[in-house]
């Protein structure tokens, strides 16, 4: 049985409401929070980037996995917020937990898919039997331009996985990927912010790739939406994740407990990931888990999760995604979310 | 060179390693060359606790210039539960009129500076409200 053995999440304490941006550009902050269906997004704190999320998600995973770090064969981390454009962020993240140094490490990009990346090599390594333990992290800080629809969703968070095949919380037993060439999100090198094609970003892009994987996950499979207690599909708003579980045939039950962007906002390769930890976080044996990602570009990765009885021994032993996402928030007015975010011009 | 020297610093930094002394079992953090009550130079790296409470802090209002964007904050002298103190910033606190000595805290994974522009970034532990 190969599977996830730890999991675990991590979300900064830092919030701006969708209310807040919309009063700064004039906009109609009712028309936005009904229209993407977002409250509120989280804020990285100035000391905070897609490394130090990794790593208090990654800890969080070996409070759960109780292994040693040691035996971890490889780190990945997906990512659209690398700190550096030439240095891996993994190298940082396995210092900081004590794993390696022999250990195969790397930075994956792919938009908001590259952290279900990271968790489908690091599964698929293990499966081969080339190691004991591989980890995959999502995690970002992403970028919204002032004032584009981004800035209410652009958030920051991840959540980390580690692979084995002893002691599975949650073995996978599909997976399926669908990918194609379709521009309808991407960033130049040296640009500070994202562009978009609009309304292109929704049937052609989200909904053709996140529903042609979850159509060859549900054949492969050879089941169908009502097996499954759960479904997390990759969150860009509050909208599109309930518009493509409805036209795939699953209910608003079996998303609610994953779908947390209205009030966490989109983590892009933190996104389904920490869905998934929010599921996990209340799981119960033999619940079934439905999971498909999407990145921009494009693609989606889908998993079909069993969950096993060992989940209810590691569920408490470290904090929940809820845990992080309704306690001690701080809320950040316009000018402060500005300054976190570094998009003030400074004198050097 | 700071690369260097960060470098050499990642143990302690990012992990909490210090050194115990292999004949009276003083404990140096960071990790010395010499034990300061036996002169051995035989040391065995121990992981620190991570939790722990405060002994003392004060609020920076004006900061040193890589920090003056960040201001208002709080540093502490931070007394770990197995008895070591070292001193760290303590994070993201709201208002610090209730700050209390005494208070438990936990040691996180934080960025702490950037060499410029350019250079590269920095991390290490701080502080946060258990």
């Amino acid at each position: 049985m190969i599977g996830i053995v730890g999991f675990g999440a991590y979300l900064p304490r830092y919030r701006i409401k969708a209310e807040t941006i919309a009063k700064q550009w004039g906009m109609d902050a009712n028309a936005i929070i009904r229209g993407l269906q977002l409250n509120e997004k989280t804020v990285p704190g100035q000391d905070e980037d897609t490394i130090t999320i990794s790593v208090a998600a990654a800890k969080n995973a070996l409070l759960r996995a109780q292994i040693d770090p040691q035996d971890i064969g490889a780190l990945y981390i997906g990512s659209e917020s690398h700190p550096y454009a030439v240095k891996p962020s993994g190298t940082i993240v396995i210092d900081a937990l004590g794993v390696g140094p022999h250990v195969h490490v790397a930075s994956y990009e792919f938009a908001c898919k590259a952290g279900s990346e990271a968790m489908y090599v690091a599964y698929s390594l293990v499966k081969a039997g080339e190691m004991k333990y591989a980890m995959g992290i999502g995690a970002d800080t992403s970028q919204g331009a002032p004032g584009d629809a981004l800035e209410y969703s652009a958030s920051a968070g991840g959540a980390a996985f580690i692979m084995g095949s002893e002691k599975v919380v949650a073995e996978i037993l599909f997976t399926h990927s669908y990918t194609s060439d379709t521009p309808d999100f991407w960033r130049r090198e040296g640009e500070d912010y994202p562009r978009h094609g609009g309304r292109f970003t929704g049937d052609p892009a989200y909904f053709k790739h996140v529903m042609g994987a979850a159509n060859a996950l549900l054949e492969k499979s050879k089941m169908k939406p009502s097996d499954f207690k759960y479904a997390v599909f990759h969150m860009p708003n509050g909208k599109f994740p309930q518009e493509v579980g409805k036209r795939l045939g699953f209910t608003k039950e079996q998303l609610e407990v994953g779908w947390i962007v209205p009030w966490m906002g989109n983590t892009y390769s933190g996104s389904s990931p920490t869905g998934l930890a929010a599921i996990l976080d209340v799981a119960k044996p033999d619940d079934m888990i439905f999971m498909v990602s999407f990145g921009s570009g494009a693609g989606s990765d889908g998993f079909i999760f069993k969950v096993t009885k060992e989940i209810t021994k590691v569920q408490n032993r470290a904090p929940k995604l809820k845990d992080y996402l309704d306690k001690d928030k701080i809320y950040l007015d316009y000018g402060e979310y500005a300054k976190f975010r570094k998009k003030i011009k400074l004198n050097e | 060179m700071i690369t260097a020297r960060y470098h050499r610093e990642v143990p302690q930094r990012y992990r909490l390693e210090a050194g115990k002394c292999t004949k009276c079992g003083y404990v140096a953090f960071p990790p010395r060359l010499v034990c300061p009550k036996c002169n051995t130079k035989k040391f065995k790296p121990i992981v620190l606790k991570d939790e722990g409470k405060i002994i003392t802090y004060t609020v920076i209002r004006v900061g040193p210039d890589k920090f003056s964007k960040e201001t208002p904050y709080a540093i502490g002298i931070i007394e770990l539960n197995d008895k070591l103190r070292l001193t760290a910033q303590i994070a993201g606190v709201v208002d610090f009129d209730k700050l209390k000595i005494g208070q438990k805290v936990k040691l996180v994974f934080r960025k702490i500076q950037d060499d410029g522009k350019a250079g590269i970034h920095m991390y290490g532990y701080k502080a946060v409200l258990a």
